[in-house]
């Protein structure tokens, strides 16, 4: 209930309308060319000192991209985009080599400061500069990996990571780092013709995190990206590769912002994950990119392409998802279900006010024997806005004893938005037993008179009611994000009820 | 590059095929003009493909190729073996009018059995007077297959209720298919009026050794205000059959329409429903079973529009697959802005009865109006176990036992047949194709 | 011959022996009751007789009047006469109670190659057991088990027994579910049918079911065993000193 009361107070504390990450960061940046050729590839690769291999991985995909059309299935209308009139590559213009937290610009700090993101404070705890009180214990660690526009300006506690064994850095390191596994692994989970976002951000990507955990080995911390995107005109085209190798254990968290601006703007990202035998990933999601203003102006297109490979026997991947911000959302977490006896979850908080269309939701394809996956969506849409699950369930002709179960519960605050439920159910042999059930109601009439007569406004108590709905997945964030994704909820929730 | 191919394909013959017979379609001037542009619509679209939503499951390009030529009119020997057919049947007690290979057979039929307030008329005869060209119209309900049977109707019936007339035996209208390799091409409508109530039947069968025919089906069911009507549909065509069925209905106010369709026969089906809300107050029970076995492939879409606010439906279908063969159920529930107070409900369950069969679900819900009640829900999967130990202790052999809990589970679909003939009729058909199973 | 005899019977299930060599021989008339703590193998031992798939018959056998019971399928036990009482009869969605009973008692005549009973004379016959059982009629028109309370599930199992009359009734913890009242009315219905030509095999946890059936041999069932067997003192016995003596036996006796 403290949470709760978090809420209604955040609620009171906050003015409509107000996107609270709107800001805009001042500073100097280097930017590509606008437009897309094989030349912004080639520019790109060079500014990341990127071996021959990758030049031609990246080439090979803008090839392939540009015989590609856009999908049109999902419930999302936009005007085209100008793929010409994108920057894709743009970074804060480095003084110097970056030799510590220190050199980073001091606007980015204050930027990730307003955000709430420590990074200063976490390298104070890494043992720079020990606080008064002694260290805190490792649980409360949080790894973070900053990424500005293109490129990644922070890693912290790599060296306590590098202790355990655990690689995290940013990918353009990894690739010049660590190119033996970056080979083995970029690209086999989403390939490079995967669908047309996936093989533009081949072609572009210019940063995003990479994480390695060796067999056996518990991550002994959460470890965190934060997008942000600051510079106009620019693309956001991050990827992001983790690796649980044998019977290790991992959980991700990603938050993403970007300031108020009246164009939109588009981020299309493509996450890879492989769990190998007995390897678990869990892998969070906070994504309150701009969503554009109350007339529907601005935003972000969040067209991202996630999916995790259960590889190996006994694996688990985990997707959470708190989805309130962007224009535009496309965007399922999926799970490939390889190995038998792996097991896919996906829990997704999807919320929809104003003008935003989010068509999101997961697949669960199922290829080994005994796999079982459990979906829980939880979408809200308020204001005019159109909120779609998209779900695809498969159980393969060989995959014996696959289990599912799903519940998509959509709820409606006001008479002008949509809420749609599109799930697709197939069965290819007769062990596979799936369960599949949808709600679609609005908050109850008597609920909120009840709490009316008890004292609470009718904002207060679609906060309490909202809260309760999702109840189910937040419990599946790591603790200090759930609280965060509370407040977020109840935010991107204002002037929804008049 | 394929779709290209294939498109040229598919589309020659067809349009072979409607060059060939187009004079020879009744009606004239209106009628034909309609025909013209019903069947250049089919060309631009063509055969229904995988990568329109609606057919992703059902790719008619793929799985049906082409559009076969037309089926000539029964002459006395194609008559007699469609009474045959019709003769083995279950009995019913109904008002049977029957169409012989697309064309109206009146010695089969039993029109002067009608009862007062009933208007009964063939297409062919309403196209010929030349004041029903709308009777060719597709109205909203685009899509390339109604288009094509707009172009290609040979007949069908034109049956109206009149206002407050309540008809006691239900109006069979039977289908019967006797030439093999040829395609047919349907078209009725019926009307009820205000108050009225009735119950149609639709059978579709062949006479034995009928191979590889094309029935491309339009029924078009309004239902009036304040009306009552019972709907139910049994396609057990030939083994080696393609069935393509559209059913559009339209119910006014306060009406109760009880629709339900089972698909036992046939390679290859499609029943596509289309059922719209006009008026408030009004209730709906759309239920429907797929019995398949050997390589059949039956696709059963549903889209109910609830265009009006405070009217309710609930969707009950039940897939039985065995062997080889792929079950589609597709239901798409619409609530419209302001269609507040709706209350819809679908549930879909497939059972499996072999590693190789396929059951693909797609129950959607789609939104606009906050204050309703939507859900839905699907399972998939094989016969339960330990219900099966159970019955089998109890001394029931296996495929005994199957049986009877795979009527079970297809009765719960069945159940909401209201009259008792056309119930017992069903769960007789039903029977059959599990005893067909052996 | 013994009506049912079990030698040196050796079961698994996952790769996991459950059962380690279990003898047991019923004859005609006698009642016999298996007790033994949770994990003993006594569920496993009924689901076997009575044919459940999932089970692995590693060694030894079952004969049921001098027959292979191992190689009939469920079906064919049931229409020799063995019959099991379900610990959780399952509820069958759909399927109308006195149309299953109907069904099923017709299948075990026609596997034995007697006629079938008409349906007039079937429901007579179903109206007068239900109706010494307490079972109301309205019962009968639902689906099998569906939305029973744990006592009707129970008298809905020995209804069935009554009517098909077997030779050899296991009941698998009839007693588990049921507060005092509705366990007397369930033993009721047992003694009832307590006959010179008919054998039951009493599966319990506790000693308080055998206070209303009263048992000829009590035998007692630890680590897939029969460790003791004895007369109905035993169960007494047990009542007192608890399973613990007996899983020290077992071990000795591996």
């Amino acid at each position: 209930m403290a949470a709760v009361q978090e809420t209604v107070d955040r609620v009171r504390q906050i003015d409509v309308d107000q996107y609270r990450y709107g800001f805009e960061t001042l500073i100097e940046s280097e930017k590509a060319p606008k437009g897309l050729s094989e030349d912004t590839v080639r520019f790109i690769s060079t500014k990341k000192n990127e071996p021959a291999w990758m030049l031609e991985w990246r080439l090979e995909a803008y090839r392939r991209w540009l015989t590609m059309a856009e999908p049109t299935w999902a419930r999302v209308n936009y005007p085209k985009i100008d793929y010409q009139d994108i920057y894709y590559y743009a970074a804060p213009k480095p003084k110097k080599a970056l030799t510590s937290v220190d050199e980073i610009d001091p606007e980015i700090l204050k930027t990730y400061e307003k955000l709430g993101i420590p990074l200063r404070e976490v390298v104070i705890l890494e043992g720079v500069e020990p606080p008064p009180g002694g260290e805190p214990s490792a649980s409360r660690k949080i790894a973070v990996d900053a990424v500005f526009d293109s490129v990644s300006v922070a890693t912290t506690f790599k060296e306590e990571l590098r202790k355990a064994g655990v690689i995290f850095m940013p990918i353009s390191e990894a690739i010049r780092e660590h190119p033996e596994i970056v080979k083995k692994y970029l690209g086999s989970v989403v390939p490079t013709s995967d669908n047309f976002f996936a093989t533009l951000n081949a072609a572009v990507f210019s940063d995003g995190s990479f994480v390695y955990v060796p067999p056996g080995v518990r991550c002994p911390m959460e470890l965190s990206t934060y997008f942000r995107i600051n510079e106009r005109n620019t693309g956001q085209f991050e990827r992001t590769l983790i690796i649980a190798d044998k019977g290790s254990y991992v959980s991700y968290l990603e938050g993403c912002t970007a300031p108020q601006r009246d164009e939109n703007q588009l981020h299309a990202a493509v996450v890879e994950l492989v769990a190998l035998d007995d390897a678990e990933i869990k892998y969070s999601t906070v994504q309150n990119w701009y969503p554009g203003n109350s007339e529907g102006l601005g935003g972000i297109y969040n067209f991202v392409t996630k999916r995790g490979d259960c590889r190996g026997v006994n694996s688990k991947i985990s997707w959470t998802q708190v989805e309130t911000g962007s224009a535009i959302t496309w965007k399922y977490p999926s799970c490939i279900l390889r190995g038998d006896n792996s097991r896919g979850e996906f829990y997704s908080i999807a919320i929809s006010n104003g003008h935003q269309q989010v068509d999101s939701g997961t697949k669960m394809l199922h290829l080994g024997k005994n796999t079982t996956s459990r979906i829980i969506s939880k979408g809200i849409a308020a204001g005019v806005s159109q909120n779609t699950y998209r779900g695809l369930v498969t159980a393969h002709r060989k995959a014996t004893g696959a289990r599912n179960y799903t519940a998509c519960d959509s709820l409606l605050i006001g008479d002008k938005c949509g809420a749609h439920t599109v799930p697709y159910v197939e069965a290819k042999n007769s062990s596979a037993l799936f369960e599949h059930e949808a709600t679609t109601s609005k908050i109850s009439e008597d609920v909120l008179f009840y709490c009316t007569q008890r004292g609470l406004s009718q904002e207060e108590a679609v906060g309490l009611v909202v809260n309760g709905f999702v109840k189910d997945v937040l419990q599946q964030l790591p603790m200090e994000f759930a609280v965060e994704a509370q407040k977020l909820i109840s935010i991107s929730l204002e002037g929804s009820v008049g | 590059m394929n779709v290209v191919l294939t498109k040229t394909e598919t589309q020659r013959p067809a349009s072979d095929v409607f060059a060939g017979v187009r004079d020879r379609l009744p009606g004239r001037g209106k009628a034909a003009e309609a025909r013209e542009q019903a069947f250049a619509a089919f060309e631009r679209a063509g055969l229904p493909h995988r990568r329109l939503e609606d057919w992703k499951y059902t790719d008619l390009r793929a799985l049906m190729r082409d559009v076969l030529p037309l089926a000539a009119a029964p002459d006395k020997n194609a008559l007699e073996r469609a009474e045959a057919a019709l003769a083995s049947l279950p009995a019913v007690d109904a008002v049977r009018v029957v169409l012989v290979d697309g064309a109206f057979a009146p010695t089969l039929s039993n029109l002067g059995g009608m009862e007062t307030g009933v208007r009964v008329q063939t297409l062919r005869e309403a196209l010929e007077d030349g004041n029903h060209a709308d009777l060719l119209s597709n109205g909203s309900e685009p899509g390339a297959m109604i288009a094509l049977n707009a172009a290609m109707a040979t007949d069908g019936l034109v049956i109206t209720v009149a206002d407050r007339v309540a008809i006691a035996k239900p109006l069979h209208i039977a289908h019967v298919a006797t030439r093999g390799s040829t395609a047919s091409f349907t078209r009725s409508f019926l009307t009820i009026g205000k108050a009225a109530q009735a119950t149609l039947l639709e059978s579709f069968v062949a006479a034995e050794g009928t191979k590889s025919y094309q029935v491309n089906d339009v029924i078009s069911v309004s239902v009036g205000d304040d009306a009552e009507v019972q709907h139910v549909r049994l396609m057990d065509d030939g083994a080696d059959a393609t069935n393509i069925t559209t059913a559009v209905f339209s119910v006014g106010a306060k009406a109760r329409l009880t629709t339900f369709n089972m698909t036992s026969g046939g390679i290859l089906s499609r029943y596509q429903g289309h059922l719209t809300f006009s008026g408030e107050g009004a209730e709906v029970n759309a239920n429907g079973v797929n019995l398949l076995n050997g390589r059949q492939h039956a696709d059963t879409t549903l889209f109910l529009d609830h265009a009006v606010p405070h009217c309710m439906s609930r969707e009950v279908f039940r897939s039985v697959v065995d062997d080889r063969a792929q079950s589609v159920f597709q239901g798409r529930i619409i609530v419209r802005p302001h269609a507040q107070k709706t209350d819809a409900k679908m549930m879909t369950r497939a059972l499996l009865l072999s590693d190789e069969a396929e059951a693909d679900n797609k129950p959607e819900l789609e939104i606009f109006a906050d204050d309703v009640t939507c859900g839905h829900g699907a399972t998939t999967g094989a016969l339960d176990e330990s219900l099966l130990f159970y019955l089998r202790a109890r001394g029931l052999p296996e495929k005994e036992a199957e049986a009877l809990l795979i009527q079970a589970f297809v009765g719960e679909a069945i159940e909401a047949i209201a009259s008792d003939g056309l119930r017992e009729l069903t769960v007789t058909i039903a029977r059959a194709w599990l005893e067909r199973r052996g | 011959m013994s009506l049912l005899e079990i030698k040196d019977l050796q079961v698994r299930v996952d790769d996991r022996e459950i059962l380690h060599g279990l003898s047991l021989t019923v004859n005609e008339g006698e009642i016999h009751a298996i007790m033994g703590p949770n994990g003993s193998g006594k569920s496993t031992l009924s689901h076997v007789i009575a044919g459940k798939p999932g089970y692995e018959v590693t060694g030894g056998e079952i004969l049921f009047r001098g027959e292979d019971l191992l190689e009939m399928d469920p079906d064919e036990r049931a229409a020799k006469g063995v019959f099991l009482a379900f610990q959780y009869p399952v509820e069958i969605p759909g399927v109308v109670t006195m149309n299953f009973l109907r069904t099923a008692y017709n299948a075990q005549r026609k596997a034995r190659g007697e006629s079938e009973l008409m349906a007039p004379e079937f429901l007579k016959k179903v109206r007068e057991v239900a109706k010494r059982l307490g079972i109301p009629q309205d019962m009968l028109k639902r689906g099998v088990n569906v939305g029973f309370s744990g006592g009707e599930k129970k008298r809905n199992e020995i209804l069935q027994m009554a009517l098909f009359e077997p030779s050899l009734c296991i009941l698998d913890e009839m007693d588990s579910g049921l507060d005092i009242d509705a366990l007397r009315i369930a033993a009721d219905g047992v003694n009832a049918l307590r006959s010179p030509g008919r054998a039951m095999v009493v599966i319990t946890h506790y000693q308080r079911l055998l206070n209303y059936i009263i048992p000829d041999v009590v035998h007692v069932m630890s680590k897939g065993r029969v460790v003791k067997s004895g007369g109905k003192e035993l169960a007494l016995e047990l009542e007192a000193s608890g399973y613990a003596q007996f899983d020290e036996a077992a071990l000795t006796a591996a």
